[in-house]
């Protein structure tokens, strides 16, 4: 708990087209849509583990339900496994590629 | 059958109370999970020296049979499949023991609450304490007992209308029932922790 892998909360909410960013980070956590998982119980996965603000994390989790999935996560790949371990532990399904440039 | 968590901010703590008939579903819902994660079960690791470490081969590395734990265990590399097995092996025994570990501080906190090896007692009350981390505990323990009943009922998106059709003598729709049930009390406990924070 209190463990923050990723970057800075803002970071995300910028399309990350930056050549330097892509090669320092080109891993991403997804999390997957399920009909399970409560809407609040994922933005408080979302706020508690990787630390987002209320905004960020209530976004991530719309996405999640409305795109059917959402990069919540990016980093290195040990990074983006041990993010994705701890959604597994959280109950969330959750995957993690390499980052695309879209 | 309503009465979910809230936050006590006096003692902060946050609790519930349950009927005997309640308390008693909970744990035999966990102690379920629990042989359910005993099936199939992972070595756990014990990460003595380097060579060993390396020569071991014990974790599984596919995807388990059993619908429920492939959905406890997802499949982390969608199109890597050496890959998958890697994190499954090295991640499975570790995700199994939290899981088993936290159904398992239900049924404690509830035979410490009270709640004896048999019912056999009307009326019985069974008051739940819980300190913020033996909340979350609990939080991601209903999580895995929502996905194991949701993965037996074959829930799947928008299909409310069918479950709430269903009649009250229908078993599937008693089952659906302990599942929406399951839902309220994580709703609740979210909201608590929220408080609580």
């Amino acid at each position: 708990m209190g463990h923050m892998s990723a970057p800075s909360p803002v970071e995300l909410d910028e399309p990350v087209t930056d050549d330097l960013t892509m090669a320092a980070t080109p891993w991403v956590t997804i999390v997957w849509n399920d009909p399970v998982n409560l809407m609040s119980y994922v933005t408080y996965v979302f706020r508690t583990y990787f630390g987002y603000d209320k905004k960020k994390a209530e976004k991530l989790m719309m996405e999640v339900h409305t795109d059917g999935r959402s990069a919540v996560s990016s980093g290195s790949r040990e990074e983006m496994e041990r993010d994705v371990q701890a959604m597994h532990g959280y109950g969330l399904w959750a995957t993690l590629e390499k980052q695309t440039g879209r | 059958m309503m009465s979910g968590f809230s936050y006590q901010r006096r003692g902060k703590q946050i609790a519930a109370t349950f009927t005997g008939f309640e308390a008693d579903l909970l744990r035999s819902l966990a102690a379920q999970l629990i042989e359910l994660l005993h099936d199939e079960a992972a070595m756990p690791q014990q990460a003595v020296d380097p060579l060993e470490a390396l020569l071991d081969f014990s974790g599984p590395t596919t995807e388990p049979e059993d619908p429920v734990l492939a959905r406890l265990f997802p499949t982390a590399y969608q199109h890597d499949e050496e890959a998958a097995g890697e994190f499954r092996r090295f991640t499975e025994g570790t995700l199994r023991e939290a899981k088993t570990a936290g159904a398992g501080a239900i049924v404690d906190a509830l035979e410490e609450a009270g709640l004896p090896p048999e019912l056999r007692e009307d009326g019985l009350m069974i008051d739940v304490e819980l300190s913020h981390p033996e909340a979350e505990v609990w939080l991601r323990s209903f999580t895995d007992l929502r996905l194991a009943l949701a993965t037996r009922l074959g829930i799947e998106e928008g299909d409310e209308d069918h479950w709430d059709q269903l009649d009250d003598e229908d078993p599937t729709g008693q089952v659906y029932g302990i599942y929406q049930w399951l839902g309220y009390l994580q709703e609740t406990l979210v909201e608590s922790l929220i408080k609580a924070t």
